[in-house]
């Protein structure tokens, strides 16, 4: 009796660190996007439902990284022939004539990584423009103005982004190196193959973490982000004592696009870009922020993680068991509560959309 | 002035008569049309092709209606005439049907029941169309077979995979050419015995709607006729994109063998998710892990890259075939658009030439008449062999296909390998068998 108990517990024991693993993983990519959506709230005072956008564009800036590496020299085959029976073309990748097979096989391998470079400059650019261009025109309209904007906005890129790739998702691997699964169930005293879990998704916690504390450094210990501070707290003092906070406010706007991007650029070898997997995140990212407390820049961070968390343990079947159906409400429900219980968010403050 | 006859109560006297003398010999004619629905008046035809134009399934809604597009072509004359030299039945003419040159309307399901009813609406009774095709949504065939019944016109379905759509849902309006869970999981079965053995433990995860339900319960009824145990059948919603939670149980659970019942994005992802936590590396009960992807889509396998090297499925049809309707319709698709078809192309280029065929046959373009040309219909020469369109479900039965990823592709086309292609009399099924019982085909509708 006692021990069938104790192996039920071991049993479930497994099950549960597999899914804290999971849930910090989700939690990463919903804390990403909720950081960059709360910064942009925090400082414009701009609800944007574009930020799913900017994280789907993220992910094509890996796709079409990987696409620019692979420009291939065609030359026809004298052999081989296509399903028409005309010559087959033989694509030789530029970069693998330039720097030998090797080299050049590398270089692709490891392009969702390189991709992080080449999508900084280019959120930070798509930031700007949209913060320029459209954004900045709506800053003294209501609320439900900036909603339908940025929603607009939101359709207008995904569909650009289905004219130029298509509907269909696009793999884009993850470096060789990052392929197969880690066995934290050995480290533990586990069976073999008891908790697996995949490198990459390591690398994607790792990342965000990073990414999250540099967000964090940089508006702790720079002036820049000392005067952004005092410009979230309160925006027409700072205005008075001579600083141009809107200046400051558009580069902010460009570093949340960017946040966007990276989280964007690194999930896409964890699933195969579309153009909507904006909107999948879009919502959740919502009650992430709303969860957490609007303008609060750790709230985002902890609901991000606890939501992941909530989201993957209501999808054990141990819980599904007892209650079918429950990983497709869980977030809601969780929403529900703690807006019943703390209206403001868990680190909500006062006066934040309450004017 | 006053010798003027035109007064407004004496205009509006004539015009009553005249509007009553022209509208009789309307009246007439479509008496004499023996009253169907749409019946085609002047010398065209109006078919209507209703395909994902937008939404996930797009690229395969764009593929299908390439396909439409080539249908139509031969149908006229145009273009070499792809499958129609090499199909059974010698009725069509390239002259249009029946002489009435072949124009189309086309609608956009979106993938959703309810925008399909509507673009299928307002193609019926806007444009006139005489017949709606098209689809690549099980949810979305039966919506708008539902719809086409009603309304009187045939509704030749496009890719639609679950047993329901000739099974409880099904319609004597309706017709489809596309396989259905229960052939996949009867053509697979016998392979997987010989490749993975009989004492296997199988994990389901399974969309849930109605075309993951039926493969799940055809799947998981196949393989334990053969031994197989079945661990867990996991309900995944539609709308998930990480299956990351979904996955990780798994490999703990004792299972040896994963099913994933999912199709497009769910299966791209699923799929991608499963090889990311490694589980095709690994041992369980000492035997490898494996996967199986029960109906494959290349369009979609494209999507998982590398990741389907392998892993078995079943298709309806595949462009590397060598029987010569196959190589017809390759060669005149890719010949215009520079690749090979897709299985839904194939599908829906057959629909549209077997419909035309049964209103040559029939001698009208009357449903009911279409209905009964189609029923019982054997016909070969469209790239499954010898088929049997079905009276008692209007299901086609033909042979099919069981594939698996190739480990060297030579083309990015090249995804997808024939393993067998399993003989019709293996996955048929009797008509009131207990995956599809529970609806009746009703009598046809020809509308007013």
């Amino acid at each position: 009796m006692c021990g069938l108990f104790s192996n039920t517990l071991v049993g479930t024991m497994d099950a549960i660190i597999l899914q804290v693993l999971n849930g910090l993983d989700k939690g990463s990519a919903y804390a990403l996007i909720a950081l960059g959506l709360t910064l942009i709230f925090g400082t414009l005072g701009v609800v944007n439902f574009a930020h799913g956008a900017l994280f789907m564009i993220g992910a094509f800036c890996a796709v079409t990284l990987q696409r620019i590496l692979s420009l291939s020299k065609i030359t026809l085959s004298e052999t081989k022939t296509n399903f028409l029976g005309q010559p087959a073309e033989i694509k030789t990748p530029y970069v693998e004539s330039w720097f030998g097979p090797e080299m050049g096989a590398a270089i692709i391998d490891w392009s969702v990584p390189l991709a992080i470079f080449f999508s900084i400059p280019v959120m930070i650019a798509i930031g700007f423009i949209m913060e320029r261009g459209l954004i900045k025109h709506f800053y003294k309209r209501p609320h439900a103005d900036q909603i339908l904007v940025t929603f607009g906005l939101a359709i207008v890129l995904q569909e650009v982004i289905k004219y130029f790739y298509g509907a269909n998702p696009i793999p884009t691997g993850a470096p060789d190196a990052f392929k197969g699964s880690f066995d934290f169930g050995l480290m533990l005293g586990y069976e073999a193959n008891a908790i697996i879990y995949p490198y990459w998704r390591l690398v994607y916690f790792a990342f965000s973490a990073l990414i999250i504390g540099m967000v964090f450094a940089f508006l702790q210990f720079t002036t820049f982000g000392m005067v952004v501070r005092a410009g979230m707290a309160d925006r027409e003092t700072v205005g008075l004592l001579g600083i141009n906070i809107d200046k400051r406010f558009t580069i902010m706007f460009g570093l949340a696009a960017a946040v966007a991007g990276l989280a964007g650029v690194m999930y896409a070898p964890i699933n195969s870009p579309n153009y909507h997997m904006g909107m999948d995140f879009l919502v959740l990212s919502f009650v992430v922020v709303v969860v957490g407390g609007m303008g609060s820049l750790p709230g985002a961070v902890l609901a991000g993680f606890m939501l992941g968390i909530l989201e993957s343990f209501a999808s054990m079947n141990q819980v599904k068991a007892i209650l079918p159906g429950i990983d497709q409400i869980i977030i809601y429900v969780v929403a529900i509560i703690v807006l019943l219980t703390r209206p403001r968010g868990l680190m909500g403050r006062k006066g934040v959309m309450e004017e | 002035m006053s010798t003027s006859n035109f007064t407004r109560r004496g205009l509006m006297k004539t015009s009553a008569v005249a509007g009553a003398g022209l509208a009789l010999p309307t009246y007439l004619s479509a008496a004499n049309h023996a009253g169907y629905t749409n019946a085609p008046q002047g010398d065209t035809v109006t078919l209507g092709f209703n395909v994902p134009q937008s939404g996930p399934y797009a690229d395969e809604g764009a593929d299908e209606l390439r396909a439409y597009e080539l249908a139509v072509e031969h149908l006229n004359g145009g273009g070499d005439g792809g499958m129609m030299n090499t199909f059974s039945s010698k009725e069509l003419q390239g002259n249009g049907i029946l002489g009435k040159k072949v124009e189309y309307v086309t609608g956009d399901t979106q993938t959703k029941s309810d925008a399909a009813r509507a673009s299928a609406k307002s193609m019926i009774e806007k444009d006139g169309a005489v017949m709606i095709t098209g689809g690549s949504s099980s949810g979305v065939a039966i919506a708008v077979q539902g719809l086409c019944q009603e309304a009187g016109v045939i509704f030749m379905a496009g890719l639609t995979h679950s047993n329901d759509t000739t099974g409880k849902d099904k319609k004597a309006n309706g017709f489809r050419h596309f396989f259905n869970g229960y052939m996949s999981a009867a053509a697979l079965a016998p392979v997987l015995k010989n490749l993975y053995g009989t004492d296997r433990n199988a994990y389901h995860l399974t969309a849930d709607y109605t075309w993951g339900w039926t493969q799940e319960e055809s799947i998981a009824a196949a393989t334990e006729a053969m031994g197989w145990n079945t661990v867990n059948k996991v309900r995944t919603p539609l709308a998930s994109t990480d299956f990351s939670s979904y996955i990780a149980p798994v490999l703990n659970s004792g299972a040896d063998v994963l099913v994933l019942n999912h199709y497009g994005g769910n299966m791209v992802n699923s799929l991608t998710n499963a090889v990311q936590f490694g589980l095709r590396d690994k041992q369980v009960n000492g035997k490898n892990f494996e996967i199986v992807v029960p109906l494959y889509s290349r369009l979609m396998a494209k999507g998982a890259g590398e990741n389907v090297k392998g892993i078995h499925g079943s298709t309806n049809w595949h462009w590397s075939l060598q029987d010569d309707a196959s190589k017809a319709f390759v060669k005149s698709f890719g010949t215009k658009y520079g690749f090979p078809p897709s299985q839904a192309a194939h599908t829906v280029y057959c629909q549209t030439l077997l419909y035309a065929d049964a209103a040559q046959r029939a001698g009208t373009f009357n449903p009911c008449g279409i209905a009964e040309a189609l029923e019982g219909y054997e016909f070969d020469g469209l790239g499954n062999g010898k088929t049997l369109y079905r009276a008692e479900d209007h299901q086609c039965f033909k042979d099919v296909l069981v594939v698996r990823g190739k480990e060297n592709p030579t083309s990015e086309f090249d995804l997808l390998e024939v393993v067998e292609v399993t003989p019709t009399a293996q996955v048929t099924y009797a008509p009131d068998h207990p995956m599809f019982a529970g609806g009746a085909l009703g009598s046809c509708n020809p509308g007013a």
